[in-house]
Parts: structure tokens; sequence; C-alpha cells
């Protein structure tokens, strides 16, 4: 393959990674406090130091982040797609190292509002500025945010491909056999669909262990040249594909209901790599909802458009299916902090360093963050792989 | 049911006065780009195909069909009482809007199901457009 999409493979490589969760949703830090725990021990982790950061990425700020870290850097990186935004993030910040802009880039991500809540602290929670046509055309319906978009989803999916209930509840149940091999997982106890179903509808047809958690977190993650990464603490793990797409805000924008822009960025993000559906030794598959993480996998391409309900049917996304998905025990048993794409950076780099312990996945080569932002807005896939996939 | 009034009424937007005034009279109209002939929603100072300005409203025919829904089963207490429906509608003009289906129980609504406008009072003489099941649907015709 050639042409200029495939400039950015194998040009960078993840070196240092951190995450903070807990089972019991709550973390003791909060804030930049939390940020900077978390970028010493990415740091940590890769073996560099502070003074050596030249890039600074953040989905809020990273000015008010890089001058609370003391890095005056040269590479400065804001975008926010909501919870896709650290995909993005790994993106730009290869592009840059790519082009020589910079070399080494730090993002972090901290978010605990479990905790402060507990602790009445203030909400970060902002609405946005200036004209919002979510005010005019969405907000007098009482939809509620940001379930209720996904729930419109399902119901489309479920009309035109007779998706079932069950079929989205078996994600839930799968993810869950993840999270019972991860001590650190919110929710660690077995899960049966009938459980699932049985749960509270909140938005039908959405139950409410189709949903998320809320739970505090924290990540960060160390990217440096291809050529910086050979000498440092850990294996390299090295960016081989990255593309993101967009294409709407509101949920009532959405040109397909069941077509999300991850069919545009997914298969840009593989052919990048080089790699097809089929190499994909882990998934890291963004799962707000259930019916998120069937979305991903049939516009990823590991199914046919319409058939996710029976593709997860027998439970091939849980431990020792054929496609291990969100290993970490997902957004809907490990944690969810808000914007969750963080975790599936992380996860994916412990998988390919084969770190994960009892959830390991054997022998994995090859692992794709998937995040999805806002209400199924915007998606950006990250195809990342080992020394053993650059040949 | 839906409280009345709502908690929360829409703002005018810049470029949507005409809209909001159409339903003071009860009547739906849709933007449309004279120069691409196609309907525009939710209303813009131009084009979002050809960033052209020549713009119009027309009337709307009020009808259209549920391209997806969701029944919000715990509700506000000061959105409503008991489970209401929310729903994209894609209207017969060629645009898609958000709105609530009324006019009958949650549980008989249904993706593709034919729906009709009918109107809600806002506080300051405007009218919230929200759809409800068509007739010949509930007499089992045809369209």
């Amino acid at each position: 393959m050639s042409g200029p999409e495939r400039t950015l493979r194998a040009a960078s490589a993840i070196v240092g990674v951190a995450d903070a969760a807990s089972p019991t949703g709550e973390l003791d830090l909060h804030g930049r406090a939390l940020e900077a725990a978390m970028v010493k021990e990415a740091l940590d982790d890769a073996g560099l130091e502070l003074s050596d950061v030249d890039g600074v990425c953040h989905a809020e700020s990273s000015m008010a982040v890089a001058e609370y870290l003391g890095v005056h850097p040269r590479f400065t990186e804001s975008t926010m797609t909501g919870g896709s935004s650290f995909e993005v993030h790994v993106e730009h910040a290869a592009a840059a190292i790519a082009a020589g802009l910079c070399e080494v880039v730090v993002g972090v991500y901290a978010a605990t509002p479990r905790s402060d809540r507990t602790q009445g602290r203030p909400s970060r929670r902002r609405l946005p500025a200036g004209p919002n046509p979510a005010a005019e055309w969405e907000w007098p319906f009482g939809l509620r945010m940001p379930m209720g978009p996904y729930a419109m989803a399902a119901s489309r999916h479920m009309a035109r491909f007779g998706t079932t209930s069950e079929q989205l509840a078996q994600i839930a149940v799968s993810t869950r056999e993840w999270a019972s091999r991860n001590p650190r997982a919110r929710y660690q106890s077995p899960l049966s669909v009938k459980e699932v179903l049985d749960s509270p509808l909140q938005c039908a047809p959405l139950h409410l262990l189709d949903c998320c958690l809320v739970t505090d977190g924290a990540g960060a993650f160390v990217l440096t040249s291809a050529a910086r990464a050979k000498d440092l603490a850990r294996p390299p793990v090295y960016v081989l594909g990255a593309a993101t797409a967009h294409d709407h805000m509101m949920i009532s924008q959405m040109p397909d209901l069941c077509v999300t822009p991850g069919a545009v960025c997914g298969p840009r993000a593989f052919a990048m790599a080089g790699i097809a559906p089929a190499d994909v030794d882990v998934l890291m598959g963004y799962d707000s909802f259930t019916i998120t993480a069937l979305l991903h996998l049939e516009d990823l391409g590991f199914c046919a458009k319409g058939e996710g309900g029976p593709f997860v049917e027998d439970g091939k996304t849980g431990p020792g299916g054929s496609l291990p998905m969100n290993t970490n025990g997902g957004g809907l048993s490990y944690t969810h902090p808000g914007m969750y794409g963080m975790f599936l950076l992380v996860e994916a780099v412990r998988q390919l360093r084969g770190e994960c312990g009892p959830r390991q996945v054997d022998g994995a080569e090859i692992a794709v963050a998937h995040g999805s932002g806002m209400v199924l807005s915007c998606m950006s896939t990250t195809v990342l792989g080992t020394e053993a996939t650059l040949g | 049911m839906i409280s009345s009034p709502r908690p929360v009424e829409p703002p005018v937007g810049e470029a949507s006065a005409p809209f909001w005034e159409a339903t003071r009279a009860k009547r739906l109209v849709v933007q449309w780009c004279t120069a691409c002939e196609r309907p525009i929603f939710y209303p813009r100072e131009v084009c979002p195909v050809c960033l052209g300005s020549s713009l119009e409203w027309r009337d709307s025919q009020g009808r259209g069909r549920i391209d997806a829904f969701t029944v919000e089963h715990r509700p506000q207490p000061s959105f409503a009482d008991e489970p209401y429906v929310i729903a994209l509608v894609d209207l017969a003009d060629g645009v898609r809007m958000m709105t609530n289906i009324v006019g009958c129980r949650p549980e008989e609504v249904r993706v593709g199901m034919e729906v009709v406008v009918s109107w809600e009072p806002l506080t300051d003489g405007r009218n919230l457009a929200v759809f409800g099941p068509a007739p010949e649907t509930r007499a089992g015709g045809a369209r």
C-alpha cells in the first residue's frame, strides 16, 4: 500500500501509560493533583522525566494543565470531541511527532463525578456558551442526555435489523466476564442476560445495565518517536494507524442512526496500519452503552451491518472468545468517569505488553482503541501494534 | 402527561424567527434553499450544502414517519408524571426533527409509524410542534 495516509505508520509509539480506578468507584485525589499523579506514573512507566516532555494533550485545556505541571510545550493539543478526545490526541500527536514538531507528548485526563457528589465538590459540568441549536431543537422535548440518543439508535437498529434486547444484554454479560478478572473493576460479580433485562428500563429500550457506570477515573499516556522509543523502560507499542471522523453534533442531525462515523475512520485507520479486522487480537471499543459497542463491531467491519446482534450472541467478545473486547471490563463494568477513551488506550497498551494477568489475551500483537464521542458523533480509531507487527 | 408549561421552552435562534412566528398560527414551516432546491433543518443563515443565502420558508405538509424513538421511563418530576415518548420524525418535506409523540400510549409507538403535527402552547404565544398518530394509521388505511 502507498499514499499519504501511510506516513503515520510506526512513526511513534506509546511508551508509558497509567490509569486509576477503584471498586468503590471513588478515588482519593481529584482535579489537577490527580492529573499530575497520572502524568508522573506514566512518565515513570516510560523511564522518562517531566523535563523530557515537549508536548501536552488535554481535552479541556492543555495550557492550564501544562502551566500546573510546569511544562513549556512546543506542541499543544486541546481537541475536545467527548469520549474520543484521547484517540484524537494520539492521532494528532503522532502526526506532530512524524513531522518533527515535538518528541515526547503526554496526554492526561481525570474526572471524579462520583466523589464530587459524595464530597459536595462543585460540578465541573458547564453548559456550552453562545447560540446552541440543541436548546432550541432538542432540549424542549425532554430527551435525557446522553442516554436518550443511544436509546433512539437502539430502537432504530431493532426495527431495521431485528436486534433484540437479549443480544444487547449479552454485550454487558461478556464485558462483566472480563471485569471479573480485573481487581480494580467497579463491578466484578457475574451477570446474566436475565439480570440485565430485569434491571429497570431507563430510556427504552435500554435498561440500567445496558448503561455505563458513573465513577471516578483518570489516566495518562506518553507518546514518543519510534527512534526514541527503542531505548526506554518498556517495550514500545507502535501507533500503526489513526483516523477520526464526525458527522453530527446533535442526535437529530445524525445522518443514519444505524451507521456511525466509525464506518469512515475505522477502515481508514485499518488501511493505514495495513490490517484487516481478522488481524485484531484485542478490540477496545467504547462502550458507553451496549448499543454503542454493537455499532462499533459493525462499522469497523468485524461483522456486516445489521449482524451485530447475532455476532455477539454466542459470547465471542468475552474471555476465550474469538474477539476479545473491552478486556478491562469496559465502561459498563470497569470505570466510566465521563470521557472513557483514555482507558481504551491504556488497556490496549497493557495487553500488547502482556501485563494483564488473568485477563491477558495470549499472544496479543495488534489492538484497536476505538473512541466514541458525544452522541455517536465523533469516532476516532487508533491501531496499536507490538514490535513484531512492524516487519 | 408532559407538564404544561414545560420546564424548558425553546429560545428563538438567530435564523429561526420566521419558524416560530408561524407557530403562533399553528403553521409548520420549513426553510428551503432556492438555489439547491433542498429543505434545511434546523434553520440557518446559509444553506449547509452551497453556503448560499437565498433561502425561503415554505409550508410543511405537517406529516411524517417515525425514524427512531425512546420511551423515558424515569421522567424528571418537573417534566412529566408518567413515561413519555421522544422521537425523531422524518417529515414528508424531507427533513428530520426531534419531537414528542402524543395522543397514543407509549407502547403503541413504532418505528415507521405515520404521524401528523399537533400543537402545544408555549407561554409566549408560540406553539411547540409535537406529533400524534396519523388518522389513517389508526384506521389501518393506506399511505
